[in-house]
């Protein structure tokens, strides 16, 4: 049960168990802040760099769009996307077991709740950190794209990479709203390899990343449109490259949150079945 | 509006409080775990729920927490509806759960941090909690040690910490020293007690008969999901045992236990000097009850029974308590 009346001046519930969290991330940041950055970076530079040159020099370097009349270079094609699968895969990874963790082995979900926090604020909080997790690693994904001579001013105003930060925390927090309110009634890990394997893997292939999804044989394109992840790669690439309509952004923007909306009411749900017996 | 209770009120009372929880699978039965149990706590007592596994004390006590729904019957904790207002009672209660709930990857201060967070207290007066409670629970020397190497004594005293962090006015204690050493268990009684004597309000539960003769002012036994017997440790003794006891063994496998038990039989009632109340067998033993031990050994001497030992004892809860539930407390 969510408090009802405001507290004046006090931190409202959810941004506690955020705190918490964060609390708790200072001192364990270390391990994870590699992992997470490192994938879609060697990803950038083996295909981005190297298979890039190649690409750009062949015949199908129109495959990949155009702005200004140009085609885009591969590597320019490539890092908003893979700015978006890092999104995905910091929320997911971060919704899995840490969620168990804190639901079953250290039970510090329990400790949460005996405060005035209701299961919902903890949901909530939860939900919010890996928001703010997704924002730092998308982060400094951006300034190594940067680095790597992936991005180049486009959009209003030339900022239109910087846009896709904000849309790349938009396409963590629909992973990460349904995921964490599903592993929270997990009893065992083994359906988090399943998600690794069968869904996140076969997204990072066939969401756009690598290639225009209009190149996805026509029975298996539909698939590709309902993932949220395909929805990120375009919205993210569309901000980043500037050649994204405002039709495009309302859509993509609009699935997304709908995802974060529907993960929302659920976990409200899970939460509470779980942690409110 | 938090309400006004007045200082005689009772800080927690239930009547006819219920717990059922659904079936595991569909088509299964429905569960009750408490099956309408009446109780009053009073300010300033300590108020003891004893019984054996699976009775119902977790539950009772994860309602009073309000992380657990009520299924029926009525609840009030300080003054209020726990359906209504939990976030407001549980701001001023403190928990200490069967089973520990700290981070194991952070410093102990780090654990009061982030829970005196969780109460809204600023940075400033949640260090001086610490070191205050710390310091009460004998682990200022580790306050910046992880908790994970902590040994179980450690963190239950971590864990009684935490919860006093945002200074409640109950404190719930759900089998505060199960798996501790004598020596643990004593240092936590003594600080409970002290809290105690310092104003808080405590409900506990135990399987120790020793902690709850120590603690409790009051005490309720619990078997099935409801409430056997209510009174004082001395109250229920009086009112559900006699005043000796008289223990007689036999050398396992040899029948003379089946035998005696026959013949005790034939001692109770029989309104004679040292004329048994009742009795109980356990696996090992068999109890007799009577106002006068020794005069009961002598007649059980008497009657021809040659225990293999004997131990005439005063009476204690756990007689009441296998009075009561036929169970002795030891899991
Ligand atoms: N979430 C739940 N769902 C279904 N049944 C439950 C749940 N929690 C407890 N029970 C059942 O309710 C009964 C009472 O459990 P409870 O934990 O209250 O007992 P207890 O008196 O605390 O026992 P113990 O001394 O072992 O801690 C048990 O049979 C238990 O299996
Ligand atoms: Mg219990």
């Amino acid at each position: 049960m969510a408090v009802e009346m405001p507290q004046p001046a006090a931190t409202p519930m959810a941004a506690r168990e955020l705190q918490g969290l964060l609390t708790n991330y200072r001192r364990t940041w270390r391990a994870s802040i590699f992992s997470s950055v490192l994938a879609p970076l060697m990803s950038l530079v083996a295909l981005g760099m190297s298979l890039g040159k190649i690409v750009d020099a062949g015949p199908g370097a129109h495959t990949f769009g155009t702005v200004d009349g140009q085609p885009v270079k591969y590597l320019l094609f490539l890092a908003p996307a893979l700015m978006a699968n890092t999104a995905m895969q910091t929320a997911i990874g971060e919704s899995t077991y840490p969620v168990m963790s804190a639901m079953k082995w250290q039970k510090t979900y329990h400790a949460a709740i005996a405060s005035p926090l209701s299961a919902f604020d903890v949901y909530l909080g939860h939900v919010m950190f890996i928001g703010l997790r997704v924002l730092m690693n998308c982060g400094i994904f951006l300034g190594t794209m940067a680095l790597f001579g992936a991005v180049e001013a486009a959009g209003p105003a030339g900022i239109g990479p910087l846009l896709a930060l904000p849309a790349a925390v938009l396409t963590g927090l629909a992973f990460a709203a349904p995921v964490v309110a599903w592993a929270v009634l997990q009893e065992r890990d083994t359906g988090f390899s399943v998600v690794f394997r069968f869904v996140m893997i076969p997204l990072f292939l066939f969401s756009g990343t690598f290639f225009p999804v209009s190149q996805l044989p026509a029975l298996i394109r539909p698939l590709a449109y309902v993932t949220p992840l395909w929805h990120g790669v375009d919205l993210c690439r569309g901000l980043a490259l500037g050649s994204a309509t405002a039709g495009s952004v309302l859509l993509h923007v609009g699935y997304l949150a709908a995802v974060v909306i529907a993960g929302l009411w659920y976990g409200a749900r899970t939460f509470r079945r779980r942690l409110n017996p | 509006m938090a309400q006004i209770t007045s200082a005689d009120a009772p800080l927690i009372k239930a009547v006819g409080l219920r717990k059922v929880f659904p079936p595991a699978k569909r088509g299964g039965e429905p569960f009750t775990a408490v099956d309408g149990v009446d109780f009053e706590l009073r300010r300033g007592e300590v108020f003891g729920f004893l019984g054996p596994n699976g009775a119902g004390k977790s539950s009772t006590m994860r309602m009073i927490g309000c992380v657990s729904p009520i299924s029926g019957g009525e609840l009030t904790i300080l003054g209020m509806d726990p359906r209504v207002d939990s976030s407001r009672i549980k701001a001023r209660l403190g928990v200490v759960p069967q089973e520990d709930s700290l981070d194991l990857e952070l410093r102990v201060r780090e654990n009061l941090l982030i829970y005196g967070r969780y109460f809204g207290l600023k940075r400033a007066e949640i260090a001086e909690r610490t070191a205050e409670l710390l310091e009460f629970v004998q682990l200022a020397d580790r306050a910046e040690s992880t908790v994970e190497p902590l040994s179980g004594g450690m963190k239950r005293r971590l864990t009684i910490a935490r919860s006093l962090i945002n200074s409640p006015e109950i404190l719930i204690l759900d089998e505060p020293t199960t798996g501790l050493d004598p020596q643990a268990r004593h240092v936590v009684w003594d600080r409970l007690f002290r809290l105690k004597q310092a104003g808080t309000t405590l409900v506990l539960t135990t399987h120790y008969m020793d902690e709850a003769e120590q603690l409790c002012d009051r005490l309720v036994v619990m078997d099935h999901g409801r409430i056997a017997a209510e009174g004082s440790p001395r109250d229920l003794i009086e009112r559900y045992s006699t005043r000796e006891v008289l223990e007689i063994r036999f050398a396992p496998g040899s029948g003379d236990h089946e035998s005696a038990l026959a013949k005790a039989e034939g001692l109770i009632g029989t309104g004679e000097r040292g004329s048994i109340d009742r009795l109980e067998e356990l696996p090992d033993r068999i109890l007799l009850y009577s106002d006068d031990g020794e005069a009961a050994l002598a007649a059980v001497h008497g009657s021809g029974i040659t225990p293999l030992a004997s131990l005439v004892r005063r009476s204690s809860l756990e007689d009441v308590f296998l009075h009561l539930t036929g169970r002795t407390l030891v899991d």
